[in-house]
């Protein structure tokens, strides 16, 4: 399924990202966080339609072919030949109780890469693994003992999206 | 097919459906202009079949002269060649000739047309009036119609129509005109519909057969690009596309099956080793060479793909969506790369990037070629894709050919270059004149290093504007970011430092840490090449302390520090200054002691807790805090307290002095400040007036404005040294005081430094800077945030003294404490304190008394006796060495005595010559007491002035006398009470006079020598005057009493005098007065109603004394001295009704035993015992300058004296009181005695007047019962 899952607080920061196979994690990185001009353009176009549609699935964002270049001996080695980055804005209200009692609009993004050779999946999957995702991070929001802004810990995340990340072979 | 080697024709845009013509060709030449010029000039709805929408269509046709081989034969489903409809022309208008030559022809035609099962076609008949007029002999004109109609149109009348004087402008022929077209493009349209359909099917059918074994793709694939030919000959491009879109993702499905393991026969053509990488071709309609690679079955897949999309950017620039070709086109270059991996199919390294290059730069050829430069620049982030795609390529292309770097590309590269360059065969003729065609360039790139580099820029700089233009800023930075690894690559640090910086900038504001770490160890590889000394190792730093490199990376950019470091310095610039956020992390700072408050010269301790950040353990020569001195007078004790408090509400600070410094979150280090701004830190604020500290306003107030304010502008801020010099602020400041300690070894990980701070002047220290030194490299934080301070204080030395109670008592020795703060003041041997003695509070001092020393900190230090040496004047108490800030504490008891009532003002000179301030005395306001201020002179030793300490003292006892007469007796009785809290024993009073005359004598009367006096209650004591000569006018007494208190141990000692002077003025009685009520003559007793007589009979007691006589009032009357008295009865209870005048005025005869008598008459209200009424007797002091007032007549005295006497009484001139008063005959005369001279009435002083009735009573019976209670019983 997902070779990537990354979340990505208001500020762009990386608040979670989650790679297979961990090697290639660095590249990964560049590519997601390259992603979010895609992002952000796909948010400002939207623009203030966005804020009462409940729809938050931004849909197929950004198809790369990338590779990866070794350069010990300068072999061109296809990698994932087409990333397939969906994205879902999240746009929860978090209502915390914070000393001076102001509500935060977090717009935290969630991207997933997706292995291009994997043709099985369909937009209703990719829907679904959004969902949950989306589900199991408000758990993590929900947690009194996590403060928003922090890179995220949780165990149960954690477990979550590796549920939904192919273990490489 | 041969028919499409014939007619290539046909494949140019231009082509429109075949209608052939038969029969009389010389008449459709001439009708053939207007023909096809009216044909498309009206659409038609074309309604279509499989519930399609039906379309609006403009037709067209190719008109051709009938022949037998353009019909189709069996099989061949062509359908551009198709024939569509079939007309056959005549303008015969003769029978004969119709049956002659006309007719044969046309059943010929029908017969062909039948063999060829073709059933679209139509008959037209031309009529013109010329040729009627010609012919006289004609027929009428519909007969030849009917004909034919008869003899083809069996049933299809309407196959057969007439077109009347076609070249005559008449509205006859415009109708014929109309009708003829109408049903040409109707029959043309029917015909369209059935053989499409009819091919449609076939095609269905074919599909249907795909997974049968002999099945192929590309026969399959040429039979639906007949259809969407005809589409687009027809302009419907949209159907058109549809049809290639169809077979693109059959293509595709077959290509995923076969990746699947679902593998078909026909592809395994398409498995073949890509031999030709040419790129797209999109500059002509149709590729015919791809196409007949297809048709062979000899294309590759990339043959066919080329193929396909060039088909689809075709009709998609007609359908004018420029931006969807983009789109597609980078998906279409994806895909095939993936399924080339897909299928195994074996490319020559670096033959897939030629030919991506080539397409990208093809497609783009293609968009700019049908766009102007306003719509491209609009739609840049369609085609940006394709550029940084052509840019990886050729990148890629680069790095394999060997043309990025410093050599020349060896011969294996060379090879390998050539290899590509024959893959990409001849350049099209269509580009051959082009200078800038996409063979061209590539070709170019890969000639020389040069070239390449060019090309390379060209295009990278391209991608980047692009990216930057639409604010793709991350993108434009990935492109910038792979240039400086071009660069790099070059050996061309310089050019390169830019774009890392770039990058590596952005992300440490956005807070990416792997991107963080590999851009930095890029940037440290450039910035070693550019031999950046400083930001080398700046970086070095950074690199070294981050935790995402291995430990072997880690350790060798530590060692690169360490190098440098000890290396010998060069003269020209001595020390390098890094940032110490690389180096090490400040956790936490503890002073010791916690308030972070000392007095000068004590030991202060500063703890600070360091994480280091280095992978190995470092020797750090010094670490040093400089400190911020200002100079910050003021009370000492009051600044203690508020430095406290500061302390304590610092950010971090658990007013336990230690001062917790915040850390960025672990994620991003540094990079997280710049991306999150500082929470704010919000404090209460309280303004309290200074006099009684009530509130007078509160607020909030933020403490880290300046962080959360300050601009946030990109330049190098601490947080981020990633290129350039650090801020000057690094610029280690050579404070002259600093916290220090050296030679310290940093372990990985958290380190403990203890400081000892310099608290050699009074102030507030400030921690500024903290710098550690290795070799020659300095780690400086230029700030410490939140602010590290603490307070030296000076203290002058303080002598103070307390009761250990809560109050002193005067007259009993008590207790008081001592304490002397040093201060900054030493106490040497032999310092002493100097004591004034006073009379009313000696010292009273044993010889074991000790002193206690005790720390600043309240820590017992030891004790020591004390020597105290009393001398008549001066007591001196001799201290015990004492060091500075420790307080000296001993107790010294002290007796205040009471000083005699009423105090005497006296004034005396104290020991040390001072004015000795009298004790005040006043009364104390809760308790009543009276306290006592003693102050005591003190000369300190630290000090040339001598301290005032002021002690007070309460007196615990209250002390009344009266004097108490019975005839010419007297008493003297005094009143003590106890106001303290304290019980006390009462011993031993006696009451003597001060000037003692032998005539008097004082008995005392008092039964117990010792009683005890609780608190708050009271003692009687009384005693009896005898005296036996007359008695002095006045007479000094003074009571004394020993008292203890109860609690006391040794009641005998502890004994102590009180004493109570007053002074008794006029004892001895001088008149006596005698009431008696008489009832009236006749009865025996008064009766209420009744009038009674009252006599008053005031007696002169005793002859008045030398000293007496000067202060009565005496008149000589004719030699008889009298003196005037008056009385007055009152009677306040209201039992009397006193009748006629209640007062009046005497004149008393100076003698013993002179008797004046009143009589009155009072009435009795009431029955009972009823209590005598008041009689009071003044003095009556006529007013000496007024000699007219005098009483001349006894007559006209009483009632001239009454109304005077009223005014008297009433001195204050309560006029309505006097008239309610009033009485009867004052009012005429009220008027005219104002403003005269009064006399003045006088009381005696008590005891000079006894009243003998006092406490008599009269029964008073009530009047006779005059009424009848009559009780009837029945």
């Amino acid at each position: 399924m997902a070779v990537c899952i990354a979340v990505i607080a208001k500020e762009n920061y990386p608040l979670y990202i989650r790679s297979v196979p961990v090697q290639n994690e660095l590249k990964f990185h560049y590519t997601v966080h390259t992603s979010l001009d895609v992002v952000e353009e796909k948010i400002s176009a939207v623009g203030k339609a966005m804020a009462d549609q409940r729809e938050l699935y931004l849909g197929l964002l950004y198809p790369t072919e990338d590779y990866k270049v070794y350069p010990s001996h300068m072999i061109i080695v296809y990698y994932t030949p087409v990333c397939i980055f969906f994205l879902l804005i999240e746009n929860i209200l978090l209502y915390r109780h914070t000393r001076y009692g102001y509500v935060t609009n977090s717009k935290v993004k969630f991207v997933i890469v997706v292995d291009s050779s994997n043709t099985s999946l369909r937009d209703n999957e990719i829907r679904s693994m959004f969902r949950k995702l989306h589900n199991s991070f408000t758990d993590v929001m929900c947690n009194p003992f996590y403060n928003p802004g922090d890179t995220i810990q949780s165990k149960a995340f954690d477990s979550m999206v590796s549920a939904m990340m192919v273990q490489a072979s | 097919m041969e028919a499409h080697e014939e007619k290539p024709i046909i494949y140019t845009m231009e082509n429109k459906p075949i209608v052939t013509c038969a029969g009389d060709q010389s008449l459709f030449t001439s009708l053939y202009t207007s023909l096809a010029q009216q044909l498309p000039r009206e659409s038609m709805e074309w309604r279509r079949s499989y519930g399609r929408a039906p379309k609006m269509i403009h037709l067209e046709a190719n008109f051709v002269q009938f022949k037998e081989e353009l019909l189709p034969k069996d099989g061949n489903r062509a359908l551009l060649t198709f024939p569509f409809l079939h007309i056959y022309w005549t303008d015969c208008c003769d029978t004969e000739m119709y049956k002659a030559s006309v007719k044969d022809d046309m059943l010929r035609w029908q017969s062909t047309l039948r063999l060829h099962g073709s059933v679209d076609w139509l008959i037209v008949v031309v009529e013109s009036e010329a040729k009627k007029k010609n012919k006289t002999n004609i027929l009428p004109r519909t007969s030849i119609v009917d004909k034919i109609r008869n003899d083809f149109c069996n049933k299809q009348s309407d196959r057969c129509v007439v077109l009347s004087d076609p070249l005559k402008e008449s509205s006859r022929s415009q109708d014929s005109w109309s009708a003829f077209l109408t049903k040409l493009r109707t029959l043309l349209l029917m015909s369209f519909t059935k053989n499409l359909g009819r091919f449609e099917d076939d095609m269905r059918t074919l599909r249907e057969k795909r997974t049968e074994p002999g099945w192929s793709f590309c026969d399959y694939f040429m039979v639906q690009e007949e259809l969407a030919f005809v589409f687009e000959m027809l302009q419907q491009f949209e159907d058109a596309l549809v049809q290639y879109d169809e077979l693109d993702a059959l293509f595709t499905q077959y290509v995923l099956n076969f990746g699947a393991g679902d593998g078909a026969n026909w592809l395994g053509s398409f498995c073949a080793p890509v031999k030709r990488w040419s790129g797209l071709l999109l500059r002509r309609p149709i590729d015919m060479e791809k196409r007949e690679l297809i048709q062979r079955g000899e294309a590759s897949l990339l043959d066919l793909r080329s193929y396909l999309f060039s088909r689809q950017c075709t009709l998609l620039i007609f359908l004018q969506r420029p931006w969807e070709v983009t789109q597609r086109a980078l998906e279409l270059l994806h895909n095939c790369v993936q399924e080339l991996r897909l299928l195994e199919v074996y490319v020559v390294q670096g033959a897939l990037d030629c030919w991506v290059f080539l397409s990208c730069l093809e497609v783009l050829h293609r968009i700019e070629g049908c766009c102007d430069r306003a719509q491209l620049e609009a739609n840049c982030s369609h085609t940006v894709g394709l550029w940084t795609y052509a840019t990886e390529k050729l990148k890629s292309l680069g790095y394999l050919c060997g043309l990025v770097a410093e050599k020349v590309p060896t011969s294996e590269d060379l090879n390998r270059t050539v290899d590509l360059l024959a893959g990409l065969g001849e350049e099209r003729p269509e580009t051959v004149n082009s200078l800038q065609s996409p063979y061209k360039k590539l070709n170019e790139a890969l000639s020389s290093v040069e070239a390449f580099e060019k090309h390379y820029l060209e295009l990278s700089h391209a991608a980047m504007e692009m990216y930057r233009a639409i604010g793709r800023m991350r993108s434009a930075r990935l492109i910038g970011k792979s240039l400086a690894e071009f660069y790099m690559k070059k050996g061309d640090p310089e050019r390169a430092e830019g774009f890392l910086d770039d990058s590596l900038r952005s992300y440490v504001a956005e807070g990416w840490r792997l991107q963080v770490t590999h851009t930095r160890k890029q940037m440290a590889e450039c910035q070693k090449l550019l031999q950046q000394t400083e930001d080398y190792l700046q970086t070095s730093a950074l690199l070294a302390g981050d935790a995402n490199l291995t430990e072997e990376e880690r350790k060798h950019f530590c060692q690169e520090i360490l190098t440098f470091a000890s290396q010998p310095p060069a003269p020209s610039d001595q020390t390098v200054a890094l940032s110490m956020a690389a180096f090490a992390q400040l956790r936490q700072m503890q002073f010791s002691p916690p308030g972070a408050v000392v007095h000068v010269g004590a030991a202060l301790q500063l703890e600070l807790r360091v994480r280091c950040l280095m992978p190995v353990a470092m020797q750090v020569e010094q670490l040093a805090a400089t400190l911020h001195f200002s100079l910050e007078q003021g009370g000492a004790r009051g600044r203690a307290g508020s430095a406290q408090r500061r302390a304590g509400h610092g950010p971090q600070g658990q007013g336990d002095g230690v001062v917790m410094f915040p850390q960025g979150s672990p994620l991003a280090g540094a990079g997280m400040g710049a991306s999150l701004p500082p929470a704010l830190e919000l404090y209460e604020m309280q303004d309290r007036s200074p006099s009684d500290s009530s509130l007078t306003s509160t607020g909030v107030v933020c403490k880290n404005m300046h962080l959360l304010l300050r601009r946030h502008d990109s330049s190098a801020s601490l947080d981020t040294p990633t290129a350039g010099a650090l801020p000057a602020a690094v610029a280690v400041d050579d404070g002259a005081q600093m916290l220090r300690a050296r030679d310290i070894t940093l372990q990985p990980g958290d380190n403990s430094i203890l400081f000892t701070a310099p608290t050699g002047e009074p102030g507030s220290y400030t921690l500024r800077q903290l710098c550690g030194s290795v070799g020659r490299v300095q780690f400086v934080q230029s700030h410490i945030y939140p602010v590290v301070q603490y307070e030296v204080y000076s203290q002058e030395p303080q002598l103070t003294i307390e009761p250990l109670s809560d109050n002193l008592l005067a007259g009993i020795p008590q207790k008081v404490t001592f304490t002397i703060a040093t201060g900054h003041y030493s106490v040497k041997k032999g310092d002493a304190l100097q004591l004034s003695n006073t009379d009313s509070m000696p010292i009273l001092h044993s010889s074991c008394c000790s002193a206690t020393v005790l720390s600043s900190t309240g820590e017992r230090m030891g004790e020591s006796a004390l020597s105290i040496q009393s001398s008549e004047k001066v007591t001196s108490i001799s201290l015990p060495p004492t060091p500075p800030y420790h307080t000296l504490e001993f107790q010294l008891e002290v007796l205040c005595h009471i000083p005699p009532t009423p105090f005497k003002p006296d004034i005396e000179r104290l020991t040390n010559g001072e004015v000795r301030h009298r004790p005040k005395s006043h009364s104390h306001v809760d308790s009543g007491m009276i306290n006592i201020d003693q102050k005591v002179s003190i000369d300190c030793p630290w000090s040339i002035y001598s301290t005032l300490i002021a002690l007070t003292f309460y007196v615990p006892f209250k002390a009344k006398h009266s004097i108490l007469s019975a005839g010419k007796r007297k008493y003297i009785q005094v009143c003590l009470q106890n106001v303290s809290d304290t019980n006390f024993h009462l011993a031993d009073p006696v009451l003597t006079e001060r000037q003692p005359t032998v005539s008097m004598e004082l008995l005392s009367l008092n039964v117990k020598t010792q009683q005890p006096v609780c608190s708050q209650q009271s003692v009687f004591c009384l005693w009896e005057m005898r005296w036996a000569k007359p008695l002095p006018l006045c007479l000094q007494c003074a009571f004394s009493a020993s008292f203890a208190p109860v609690s006391a141990s040794d009641t005998h000692t502890a004994f102590k005098p009180y004493r109570y002077e007053f002074q008794l003025d006029r004892v001895s009685t001088l008149y006596s007065l005698k009431a008696e009520i008489s009832p009236p003559s006749g009865d025996q007793h008064c009766r209420t109603g009744a009038l009674c007589g009252l006599e008053v009979s005031i007696t002169r007691q005793a002859e008045p004394s030398e000293t007496e006589g000067e202060e009565e009032e005496s008149t000589e009357i004719e030699g008889l001295r009298t003196t005037k008295l008056m009385y007055e009865v009152v009677d306040n209870s209201s039992n009397w009704a006193v009748c006629g005048k209640s007062s009046g005025v005497v004149s008393m005869p100076v003698a013993a035993s002179a008797t004046h008598r009143v009589q009155m008459e009072v009435m009795p209200l009431f029955a009972g015992h009823l209590p005598f009424p008041n009689i009071k007797v003044f003095k009556y002091l006529p007013h000496n300058a007024v000699p007219a007032i005098q009483p001349d007549t006894d007559s006209c005295l009483e009632n001239d004296t009454i109304s005077l006497l009223d005014k008297g009484l009433d001195d204050q001139g309560d006029t309505a009181s006097i008239r309610s008063r009033g009485s009867v005959h004052s009012v005429g005369s009220g008027e005219q005695q104002r403003g005269l001279p009064m006399p003045r009435l006088e009381p005696f002083s008590p005891g000079q007047v006894f009243y003998w009735s006092q406490g008599r009573q009269v029964l008073v019976l009530p009047v006779t019962d005059d009424h009848v209670m009559e009780v009837n019983v029945t």
